[in-house]
């Protein structure tokens, strides 16, 4: 469950540095700076907000049938505006993704808003609906072996 | 040997059964595994046997055991699969695997049937995830990082993927500026990690040749996806889908 919710906060923080180069390339710095900040504070957010019906801000924030709980992170100040996310949760598991906060000062902001929010929320969502025990993937060791094996292939070994 | 591994069994939910400490046995074993086994270490029986400082009748017994197997699967790859890699003695292509491997046969002798080891990717399981449910293992995509290509799921099997996931592509091809072997990554199953992790391994350095060579081993299956995208997947592999 930690592990999802890290997950979702670094999706959310990747999109905070998106948001930032998109739109005003010159401040990308204090955008890193802020991307740090949101995934410290919304990870620690995991276990301070789990009552049903409690919302602490915004307007987006979804209704609750029983069984369901929230987890809200801490709102992410960037140069552009604040960013706060709201994961819905039933039986462990995340239902549904709410963007409480989301930058709006600009038609750009508003445009990456309505294309990127919703396509973070499918693909945070679709991972988890996977409903997998573990990942397969190719490691650091095995990696390195196969890039030994192939430059002893390359010199005739 | 620099990996994590980590380990699931669902019946002890967190609390071990009374009596032997067996994950304790299970992590000793790995850590003995590393000393005995890692070229990183110039102690290590592997180290001092590679330097002929050694005698192998002088090491660890497993060292034979594992340079029998390697010597095996190095015939059967066509020596794609080697223990000297990069010119140096290295037998880690087979050591990782096999340790996992038998880390879960020993959760296996205390008592769980059903619990899956994944050490750094590769993953043994063994039994079922639960009652009627099998072991379901996602296969990261190498292209696309932080997303699935597909999820396989079985029971008492093994999965193992090697490639350019994690680290980009650094084998790269003089002629073409494009990675040498074609392939992006290839993922294995069979029963046991040990031999299918070596196979994944040897069949990724194969590049394209290695679809018709898994096609022709009997027990194993491979899914691969190209560097341009593209996948193919032995007759096999789709018994193995979830």
């Amino acid at each position: 469950m930690r592990r999802v919710i890290l997950a979702v906060t670094a999706t959310i923080a990747g999109l905070v540095a998106l948001l930032s180069f998109k739109s005003h390339a010159p401040t990308l710095a204090a955008a890193t700076g802020t991307t740090g900040g949101s995934s410290t504070s919304s990870s620690s957010s995991s276990s301070s907000s789990s009552v049903p019906g409690e919302f602490p801000t915004g307007s987006a924030a979804p209704k609750l049938t029983a069984g369901q709980s929230t987890l809200t992170g801490h709102v992410a100040n960037t140069v552009y505006g604040p960013v706060q996310i709201q994961l819905v949760v039933q039986d462990s598991k995340i239902v549904k993704v709410a963007i409480l906060e989301q930058p709006t000062n600009t038609i750009h902001d508003i445009q990456i808003g309505e294309f990127a929010f919703p396509r973070l929320i499918s693909e945070t969502l679709t991972a988890q609906n996977a409903k997998i025990d573990a990942v397969s993937g190719a490691s650091y060791t095995s990696a390195g072996y196969i890039a030994s094996l192939q430059s002893a292939l390359d010199h005739g070994i | 040997m620099g990996t994590v591994v980590s380990f699931d069994v669902p019946a002890w939910a967190g609390q071990e059964p009374a009596g032997e400490p067996v994950l304790g046995q299970v992590v000793a074993w790995l850590h003995w595994v590393d000393a005995t086994f890692s070229p990183y270490r110039d102690d290590s029986d592997v180290s001092r046997f590679g330097r002929g400082s050694l005698a192998l009748a002088d090491c660890a017994p497993e060292l034979a055991e594992v340079l029998s197997a390697c010597a095996a699967i190095g015939d059967r790859s066509g020596g794609y699969f080697t223990t000297r890699p990069g010119g140096r003695f290295d037998p880690s292509g087979y050591v990782k695997g096999w340790a996992i491997e038998r880390a879960a046969a020993l959760l296996t002798a205390a008592g769980s049937a059903e619990h899956s080891v994944n050490g750094g990717g590769d993953i043994q399981c063994v039994g079922d995830h639960g009652p009627g449910q099998p072991w379901r293992v996602g296969i990261a995509h190498p292209l696309r990082p932080g997303t699935l290509a597909l999820v396989v799921a079985g029971r008492d099997f093994a999965v193992a993927t090697s490639g350019i996931a994690e680290r980009g592509a650094h084998i790269v091809d003089p002629h073409t500026g494009r990675p040498a072997s074609g392939l992006a990554s290839i993922t294995m199953v069979g029963a046991g990690l040990a031999v299918t992790d070596a196979y994944a391994t040897a069949a990724f350095a194969m590049g394209p040749a290695a679809r018709d060579w898994v096609e022709n081993l009997d027990g194993y299956e491979a899914f691969a996806i190209t560097l341009d995208g593209a996948s193919w997947q032995t007759a096999g592999f789709r018994g193995y889908l979830a």
